[in-house]
């Protein structure tokens, strides 16, 4: 019996993602609710670890496209064989991990199959055959609960760090179908690559040290004497403050993250910016280091397990929504938390 | 360089957003031009700077969007048009993106294509995507920069901002290019741009006008919105006499309630 769920399988520098797993682990779910199997769908130009490890993770069998041309995630290419694969298939659901590559393919499968997508999700429910996802909307002010019904399959993204990973049972193996890959003209061209330093990527990682405006505020640092600008000195006392936080992420073996303030100020680039118009994360532990709390910047951290903050105004908004907090000066208490956390630890 | 921008008007993200009576509501707040197409306009009009030829910022919406396409010209743009027509209600980016891609196409000739990365409201971020897909040209989203662009050569190449690092593409044009907030500061409408804006001609196209005889229809719909689940937080500050008291305590708390 043909599979009525597919599960993409999202994978960079040959490595699955934990989002992928997430979605892999989410879709069965679906599928034992609409009482059938699990496919996953892997492209790329090897596929047959990152297959095996799909259905070690829950998925029943998978269907591949190997080819040179797909070594390079291309959108217009991926898309083409993707769309293809599912109009063979004809399945209700196909579920994706919600990443930049996989945003961009939904959104050509889509076209290609004229069917809705809904990105973000965070929950979803099968009801009478149909799946009723819920995302957020308007920077998470509102939930919205969306149904697509007009054509299949429902082309569905769930949000990472919301759903479970499964864990991995070794011993399964399953089925392991070779499709056409019938990648198309593509137009574009990888140029190259360059890894964002820090090494833990945002949106995976489960512990986030986030720093605002107040990262500046150390009047004590005494800025070289050949910078003699004054926005020039505060951007020199931001980027030292923020190696504090890069310590205390480091005993935790978390990112560092910002507000849209200390990314506007140039003190840390915009690939670190968390909120409405930056990442939207959910760690497991979201440690704010003077950060007001703005609504754009909560739209982008509210859903974090538990939130601390670091303040020196006891009256900031992010006490509102932080679990913990400590009113102080994060010059005096961050070093005394990296250090207390790594002898704790035993870092 | 004939470029398009395309604007949607939001409201603002300072407002309060509720639910009342099953429908989003943002009170009297104010509606504005989407932020993210802010950027996508300066990047238009940088563009034609560099480059020369024209830019148009265009919309799909009611009646009020022509307020988000003002302040598009009052930034500097050459010309707008609204996309309006009341086949079109609640439409999704399967909609939104057949109705911008036949515009495009009547508009003719164009080489470039911007958008914001996403909508402030609906938060998809797929639009420009599909809009790319329909018209069969390359999609560069997340465009963190434009590191080069031939005009007479007919390419471009980004760098895109991707979840583990920023990669260097290349593509010949017309292309759709979606961007993100490190690409450019947005200018502020000049007082004479605000001028030159509220006497420009603002053109609405119908669904015939742009060559689509049947409205299409939303693949999806939201059948409920609510509001989000309270987070019912308590926050307990953590006391101590000194920087190391107090993080010692956070710490211990941090450990015994197995956040670490
Ligand atoms: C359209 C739009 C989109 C936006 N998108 C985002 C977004 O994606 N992400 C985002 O973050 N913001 C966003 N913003 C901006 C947002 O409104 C706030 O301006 C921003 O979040 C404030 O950043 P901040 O908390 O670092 O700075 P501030 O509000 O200036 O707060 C600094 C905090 O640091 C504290 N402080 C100062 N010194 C110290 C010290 N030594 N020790 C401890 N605490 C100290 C202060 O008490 C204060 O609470 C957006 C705004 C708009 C209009």
């Amino acid at each position: 019996m043909a599979s009525k769920v597919f599960v993409y399988v999202d994978h960079f520098n040959g490595q699955i993602l934990p989002a992928s797993l997430e979605a892999i682990g989410a879709a069965k779910t679906a599928a034992l609710a609409l009482g059938s199997s699990l496919t996953a769908l892997v492209l790329g130009e090897q596929t047959q670890s990152l297959a095996a490890q799909a259905i070690q993770h829950g998925a029943d069998d998978a269907w591949v496209a190997e080819d040179a041309k797909l070594k390079d995630f291309r959108p217009e290419a991926y898309a083409s064989v993707v769309a293809k694969a599912l109009q063979e298939a004809a399945p209700e659901v196909f579920m994706l991990p919600t990443t930049a590559r996989t945003r961009e393919l939904a959104a050509m499968v889509a076209v290609d199959l004229s069917t809705g997508v809904a990105p973000d999700v965070v929950a979803f429910e099968i009801k009478d055959g149909k799946l009723l996802a819920t995302r957020p909307v308007y920077g998470g002010k509102i939930f919205a609960k969306v149904v697509i019904s007009q054509a299949l399959p429902q082309i569905v993204l769930i949000r990472s760090r919301v759903f479970p990973g499964p864990e991995a049972d070794p011993a399964k193996s399953g089925p392991v179908k070779k499709i056409e890959a019938a990648v198309g003209e593509v137009k574009s061209e990888v140029l190259g690559y360059k890894p964002s330093d820090g090494g833990v990527s945002l949106t995976d990682a489960a512990v986030i040290v986030s720093g605002g405006r107040g990262v500046s505020n150390n009047p004590s640092l005494t800025p070289p004497a050949e910078i003699t600008d004054e926005r020039e000195k505060e951007i020199w006392r931001a980027q030292q403050g923020f190696q504090l936080l890069r310590e205390l992420a480091a005993a935790l073996g978390g990112a560092v993250g910002a507000s849209r303030a200390a990314v506007d100020a140039g003190y840390v680039p915009y690939a670190f910016q968390v909120g409405q118009t930056g990442k939207v994360v959910s760690p497991d532990l979201y440690i704010a280091c003077g950060v007001s709390g703005a609504i754009q910047h909560l739209a982008g951290m509210r859903t974090s397990k538990t939130i601390v903050a670091i303040n020196k105004d006891a009256e900031a908004p992010i006490f509102k929504l932080a679990r913990f907090g400590i009113v102080g000066d994060l010059y005096e208490v961050l070093p005394a938390l990296t250090k207390e956390l790594r002898a704790r630890l035993g870092k | 360089m004939n470029i398009v921008v395309c604007v949607k008007q939001t409201p603002d993200t300072a407002a309060t957003v509720t639910v009342q009576d099953g429908k989003v509501s943002w009170g009297d707040s104010p509606l504005v031009i989407n932020p993210w197409d802010e950027f996508a306009v300066e990047q238009a009009l940088r563009t034609k700077e560099a480059h020369g030829g024209k830019v148009t910022a265009l919309s799909l919406g009611p009646e009020s969007a022509k307020e988000a396409l003002k302040h598009a010209l009052a930034m500097g743009c050459d010309e707008a048009v609204l996309v309006s027509d009341p086949g079109i209600t609640a439409p999704d980016s399967l909609v939104v993106s057949a109705v911008l891609a036949a515009a495009i196409a009547k508009i003719g000739e164009v080489d470039l294509v911007f958008f914001g990365r996403q909508a402030v409201d609906s938060d998809t971020g797929i639009t420009g995507a599909q809009v790319a897909r329909r018209l069969g040209w390359p999609s560069l989203s997340l465009v963190a920069a434009v590191t080069a662009l031939d005009a007479a050569a007919k390419s471009i190449s980004v760098a895109r901002m991707l979840d583990e690092g920023r990669q260097e593409v290349k593509a010949p044009l017309p292309a759709v290019v979606s961007v993100v907030k490190e690409i450019c500061e947005p200018r502020y409408p000049s007082f004479m741009g605000i001028r030159k804006a509220s006497k420009a001609p603002l053109p609405v196209w119908s669904l015939a006008d742009i060559g689509i005889s049947a409205p299409p229809q939303s693949a999806l719909t939201w059948p409920e919105v609510f509001a989000p689940p309270k987070i019912e937080t308590r926050c307990e500050v953590v006391e101590g006499d000194s920087p190391a008291a107090k993080a010692a305590a956070l710490a211990a708390r941090l450990i015994e309630e197995k956040v670490i």
